[in-house]
Parts: C-alpha cells; structure tokens; sequence
C-alpha cells in the first residue's frame, strides 16, 4: 500500500484496519475487567478471522484486548471425564496432542481440515467458537460431544451447553462482557468409533458441507449410543437427532448406516453462491454414510 | 492513537520501534524494517505471500498486528540466506523452476521451511497439502512440488548437491 496522510497531515504509513486502541493484559481478571469496561472492544485470539474483517473495515473497534498473553487460558486437562481445552489453546498444538487424539479422536481428525498449516499456528479453539461461523469445523466437534462451554467475566464463571451456545448465523449466547474461558468436551468409552467428512472446492476451504459422527457399539453390536451432526447446512451445527435414534439401541450394519444418512435428507439446507440447498442435502446424506461408516469401522463393526 | 512500543527479533537481530497498534507484521517488516522480501498480496489472509516464521512456526504476518509480536523471534526470507549463500530449498527452487515471476516464492518458501524441518520425509500428498495454503498463478505448482521433494533428498544427504564433487 502506498503510505497514506490523515487529515491533519499526520503521515500515518501503510493502514488497513481503522485505529483502536491496543491492550495486552497479563492477568486473566484484568481482561475480564477490561472488556466490562471498555467500549467497542473486541477480544483478540488467534486473529484468523478477526484481523481479515479488521482488514476488510468490515469490523471496526475502539479497543483490542489481545488475549495472547494471558497463560491460564493455554492446555488441555482431564476434569470429570471431559477434556477441557482452554480458550486460546493453538489448532495446531491440539492437532498433534497425544492426548487429543486418545481422548478427543474426532476433534483431531476434524483438525486437519480447519484452515492450513499457517493458520492453525495462530488459531485457537476458543476463537472459533466465538467466531461460529456455520461451516467451521470445531463449533461442529463441539456439537459432536455436546460440549460444555465456560464463560467467564467480571460476574463469574457460567456453563453453557453447546446446543445452547450457538444463537443464528455467527451469532452466540455470549453476552457483551463474556468470553470463553475454556470449552469441556465429555469423552467417550474408549473404543468408540468416529468418523469426519466434509465437502470444499479447496483443501483448507470452508466446508460447503461436512458431517461428524460417533459411535459407541458394544460387543454384541447393538449401538449403545451414536451422535450424527452436520455443519455448513444451516446457520449454526445440526445434530440429526432422528439419525441418532434410529441407531440406538439396535444392530449395526450396512443398512442400519442407509437409513440413518437418509434421515439427513429432513433437513432444510440453506443455499448461497457456494452451493444451493438441494445439492447441499445430497451432500449432507452422502458425507453422514461416509462418517457413519468410518465411524463403525473405527468401533470394530465391518458394515 | 493507540501507539504502542515493540520490540521485534528478526532474522537474529532486535528491533524496538514505537509503532501504530494497527501496523501488520507485514507492513512493520516492509516499512519499518524495509525488509521487502516478504510480498503482500491479498492481505486477508488468503494468499500465503506473506508467510514467516513466528518462534519458528509459520504465520500470515498480514493477519498479526506488530505489536503482537513483542518479544518474538521472526525469520523472513532474508533470514533463509543470511550471509547471501543460498539455502538447499532456495537451490532447489532455481534447479527444479520452481518459480516464475517470483512473487508467492517468499511465503511457498516460508512454508516449505518449516514443512521441512518438521517432516524430513514428506511425500508429494504432504507437500501439496502444505502448499494449499499458499497460491501461485505462475508455476501450475509442478515446480514447488519438485523443488520440496528435491530439497526434502539433498537434506536427507540420499542426494548430491548439482555441482559438488
């Protein structure tokens, strides 16, 4: 860009982003307690989608609360039989965890699709999530395992459920003063089965369709409990709920994965330039049989 | 409004500059540092022209503001060649022609650095994964391709460097 002069002469170089203030705390509790303060402030994660709207102007503030700095909010712990994950914990350090992948094996799995390598160096789990855009992949794994998400500010600590979180089309149950301390994601008998597909032009692309599946089959093949969701279909993640209990309960085979894909055909998907919305409902069934099947070939059933 | 006081290492050397919140990465290192190797293309995040390394992993310095990296450890592409001796991706890239008019060479080489350093064995299915997230309009990607498989050989040591005895 060639350098720019503001009015009043001031020679302010090469700008995109319009001017905000820059604040860097050190302390969970000094961050919570600026963002109750300041007006037109917004919370700086990983800066992978922010920056881009900052970019844009599409996204203008008065002042960035860079939570960078703030340690408390980094790792991965094992509490009550969830994986709590906190907020400004990288993609990438979560992709290559051991213990993500034993854990959590679908979010692993789903990791390798958010982005590319350069942005998964920068992103976090909780930027996401906040971010809720429809066709990311991390508010879809949260879906997945009925994730508990912890918001935090100057008021306390409130738990909000997943299927709660995500309020329309980017828009989430965080109220202005909140933001996302960590995220729980309950993890499942060892042994269960997941399996993770999604459609995009590109690798890296936003999914114009995805679907995440778990399966917990016992040793007499009987499904003890299964999770179908779909994302990039509609304003926020999907849980096909009649998918889910036409397999609960019952056999796994090849023709019990039909008909729960086929229950991905109820849904109304939306259309935009990408794709229209009966494509995006052929895609929705092929990918859940994709996922169903990967996800019982992972629990030890050949369907 | 909203200066702010940074200090950068790049390429092995400290940089403290009082700089405008809003300045990127990119523009600070461009402008303020006038280390132009690093290109700007779309500047949202899209192209990969902009990729350094940031404590030696890689990111779209059009997607950090300057002042976040205060205290960090960068590498642009004048960091690969510091005392002008080309490194072996660098050769790589001219034996395999793996550039054309150069512009996304800085970030595929950002890129391909780390991919290298992390994986020393990549097959092709790993470099073109890497590259997804850097475009070229010249190359048709072949040459980036080869040039990485090649670099990935030499630094292996399965291969002898063109010209050496």
């Amino acid at each position: 860009m060639d350098r720019r002069v503001e009015p009043g002469g001031d020679d302010v170089g090469p700008m995109k982003p319009a001017p905000f203030e820059y604040h860097a705390p050190r302390q969970l509790k000094d961050a919570a307690e600026l963002l109750a303060r300041l007006p037109n402030a917004k919370l700086l994660a990983g800066g992978q989608s922010l920056v881009p709207m900052m970019n844009f102007r599409y996204v203008i503030v008065d002042h960035l609360i860079d939570l960078g700095g703030l340690d408390e909010l980094r790792g991965t712990a094992v509490v009550d039989g969830a994986l709590r994950i906190g907020a400004m914990t990288r993609q990438r350090d979560l992709e290559f965890s051991p213990e993500v992948a034993r854990q959590c094996p679908l979010l692993a799995e789903a990791l390798r699709h958010v982005g590319h390598r350069q942005t998964r160096n920068r992103g976090t789990m909780g930027g996401s999530l906040a971010h809720a855009d429809p066709a990311a992949e991390l508010p879809a794994v949260c879906a997945a395992y009925d994730a508990t998400v912890h918001a935090l500010s100057v008021r306390g600590i409130r738990q909000i459920a997943f299927r709660e979180f995500c309020t329309g089309f980017m828009a989430t149950a965080l109220a202005p003063d909140e933001m996302i301390a960590a995220v729980d994601l309950p993890i499942w008998r060892l042994g269960h089965g997941h399996g993770f597909h999604e459609f995009a032009r590109r690798q890296g692309d936003f999914a114009i369709a995805g679907a995440a599946a778990l399966l917990d089959v016992g040793a007499d093949n009987v499904v003890r409990r299964a999770a179908l969701t779909l994302f990039g279909v509609a304003a926020s993640p999907l849980r096909v709920e009649a998918a889910e209990a036409q397999l609960a309960g019952k056999p796994l085979d090849a023709a019990a994965i039909r008909a729960a894909a086929a229950a991905a055909w109820l849904i109304a998907p939306i259309s935009d330039i990408h794709a229209g919305g009966e494509y995006r409902r052929h895609l929705a069934q092929v990918l859940s049989a994709r996922a169903l099947n990967d996800a019982a070939r992972r629990a030890g059933v050949e369907a | 409004m909203g200066k702010q006081a940074t200090r950068v290492m790049v390429n092995g050397k400290s940089y403290a500059r009082v700089v405008d919140a809003r300045l990127t990465l990119a523009d600070f290192l461009r402008h303020e540092l006038n280390l132009t190797g690093t290109h700007l293309g779309c500047e949202h995040g899209v192209c990969g022209a902009c990729t350094v390394l940031v404590d030696g992993r890689t990111a779209r310095s059009c997607l950090m503001f300057a002042v976040q990296a205060n205290g960090c450890a960068v590498t642009t592409v004048e960091g690969l060649a510091p005392d002008g001796q080309l490194s072996v991706l660098q050769q790589a890239f001219i034996d395999n022609h793996g550039l054309q008019c150069g512009f996304c060479t800085p970030g595929m080489l950002m890129t391909l650095t780390e991919l290298l350093g992390d994986t020393p064995e990549p097959s092709e299915q790993d470099v073109r994964e890497a590259l997804t997230g850097n475009l070229c309009r010249c190359t048709g990607y072949a040459g980036i391709v080869a040039a990485a498989l090649d670099a990935a050989q030499r630094l292996r040591g399965t291969v002898a460097k063109p010209g050496s005895p």
